[in-house]
């Protein structure tokens, strides 16, 4: 069988495509989110658990540069190789960045997608960003995408709200990865859909996720998406990260009080 | 160093805060170490912390004390206390356990799932697939069955797909979880051949045997656990 054993893929890079340091933002006592750090490195995929109100969203929206930190950093490495600070470049930098080399995979679809147009426009408009303008490549694309999703390329011209729940969220997830970022953010991707549904899309994510060697930040309170999806986990409680560590090391062997309690009160199906 | 696992110190233990705050001191400064070659069987009566050692030697458990490095491309690592990445490029690469219970993930084919070691690995996928289905043959998989996600196989079925998918590549440290139990004759021998050839290639198989044939048939080594860690001390915190 060591015939067969070659093309070992470049190991880690050394360095992080991310990092966050004492990121804090609080709207009460332990509201918010407080001395967040860490880095993630390119294709790694870190998972954020806790309980709701515990700070995850706020937290997404401070790494995701939706929202300044009262304290702390966010830094990116960019395709050239350069530490762009998030909330010290500019807005433009900002924007650019967001549409290009990030994605954000919302909760709800109908906030990530625009609903008043096609598909197949909703799939285009990260590439036209991008400053690609012929029809034909912008209509490929959208093709490609598609059926990347397992969404039937015969509805490209169909409007989003034509779409089934799980159709959307794959639509969304298409316009996202369209751009070919190297970072995406997702806020309970599966959150609110059935959950013959919810398989199928974590196991579309999973095969995306290593084939396009993503880096992701994925915030969800089901702990077997997690399981699923992410290397790595951090446990937020009451605005503070609690526990962080391997994905199974935390939910088998958990060692904070409120991370046992957390994987304790996960029925069994 | 001819060892490619050195054990040295460890020791885990549990604090169950939801219950009372127990502390289970279930494994107690452990040495050993094992050459290339070699089958280590762990010894000893249920609830000696058997799962336990080989759970925290595959990092899945968090060891409270101690050291243990692997031989990962050519160099020593140390898994007690190493960041996520390391562990999981130490467990694409070097470190491989194989339990009896599969974990599994809607819609993915009993094919992938064997394949899935071989493909993080870097894999082309036809070679991965022709080694794939030449053990899911060699374990008496019917191949009316590769296509199908093996959620609904039986429980000796599922066994089998997990050594297959165990077996797919060669792992330098191998950990085994009973994965001849509840085998039938016929495949128990086909995955005690298993494990003698990857003795013969040079690997370390560290495993729990209850079984008394299988044990024999691949052992060169025991630790007494029984004799090490004796019963989990009870110590109550308040």
């Amino acid at each position: 069988m060591s015939a067969a054993e070659r093309l070992q893929p470049a190991l880690a890079t050394a360095e992080p495509l991310f990092s966050a340091r004492d990121l804090t933002r609080l709207y009460g006592p332990e509201k918010g989110c407080q001395g967040v750090s860490f880095d993630l490195y390119p294709g790694e995929v870190l998972g954020i658990v806790g309980e709701s109100g515990s700070g995850k969203s706020t937290l997404l929206s401070l790494l995701s540069g939706r929202c300044p930190p009262d304290r702390g950093a966010v830094s990116y490495r960019g395709r050239d190789g350069q530490w762009l600070d998030l909330y010290s470049a500019s807005e433009a930098e900002r924007r650019t960045l967001l549409r290009t080399e990030w994605g954000f995979v919302e909760q709800n679809p109908r906030d990530g997608l625009r609903m008043a147009v096609s598909a197949g426009a909703n799939i285009g408009e990260r590439l036209m960003a991008q400053g690609v303008r012929h029809y034909g490549e912008l209509r490929a694309a959208g093709l490609d995408w598609l059926s990347q999703v397992e969404i039937d390329p015969a509805r490209i011209d169909d409007l989003p709200r034509t779409f089934s729940g799980g159709m959307q969220q794959r639509l969304q997830i298409a316009r996202n990865l369209v751009s070919a970022p190297r970072l995406v953010f997702m806020d309970e991707p599966t959150g609110g859909l059935d959950v013959s549904v919810q398989a199928r899309l974590l196991d579309l994510l999973r095969g995306l996720v290593r084939e396009l060697d993503l880096a992701v930040v994925i915030v969800t309170h089901d702990l077997a998406v997690a399981r699923l999806l992410a290397d790595r986990l951090m446990v937020m409680r009451r605005s503070k990260v609690v526990e962080a560590g391997l994905t199974d090391q935390i939910l088998d062997d958990p060692q904070h009080p409120y991370s046992q309690l957390l994987v304790s009160s996960v029925l069994q199906p | 160093m001819n060892n490619l696992i050195e054990v040295s110190g460890l020791s885990k233990t549990f604090t169950l805060h939801q219950q009372n705050g127990v502390v289970l001191q279930v494994l107690r400064d452990l040495n050993f170490s094992v050459r290339g070659g070699e089958c280590l069987v762990l010894h000893g009566q249920s609830g000696a912390g058997k799962s336990t050692l080989l759970r925290t030697l595959y990092g899945n458990y968090l060891a409270a004390g101690g050291s243990i490095r692997i031989r990962h491309q050519g160099a020593p690592v140390e898994l007690v206390g190493a960041e996520p990445r390391q562990v999981l490029d130490v467990r694409r690469q070097s470190l491989g356990y194989v339990s009896q219970f599969l974990r599994v993930i809607p819609r993915v084919s009993t094919l992938d799932v064997v394949m899935e070691p071989a493909l993080s690995r870097g894999w082309a996928r036809a070679d991965a697939q022709v080694r794939a289905k030449e053990l899911l043959a060699r374990l008496n998989i019917p191949e009316a069955l590769w296509q199908l996600a093996p959620g609904t196989f039986s429980g000796g079925e599922q066994q089998r797909v997990n050594i297959a998918r165990g077996f797919m590549v060669e792992w330098p440290v191998m950990l085994l979880d009973e994965p001849t139990a509840s085998l039938d004759d016929a495949n128990r021998q086909v995955v005690l051949e298993l494990i003698n050839e990857a003795k013969a290639a040079g690997s370390v198989l560290i495993g729990i045997f209850h079984d008394r044939t299988a044990r024999e048939a691949v052992a060169d080594r025991y630790l007494d656990m029984s004799a090490e860690a004796a019963q989990p001390e009870y110590v109550y915190v308040v």
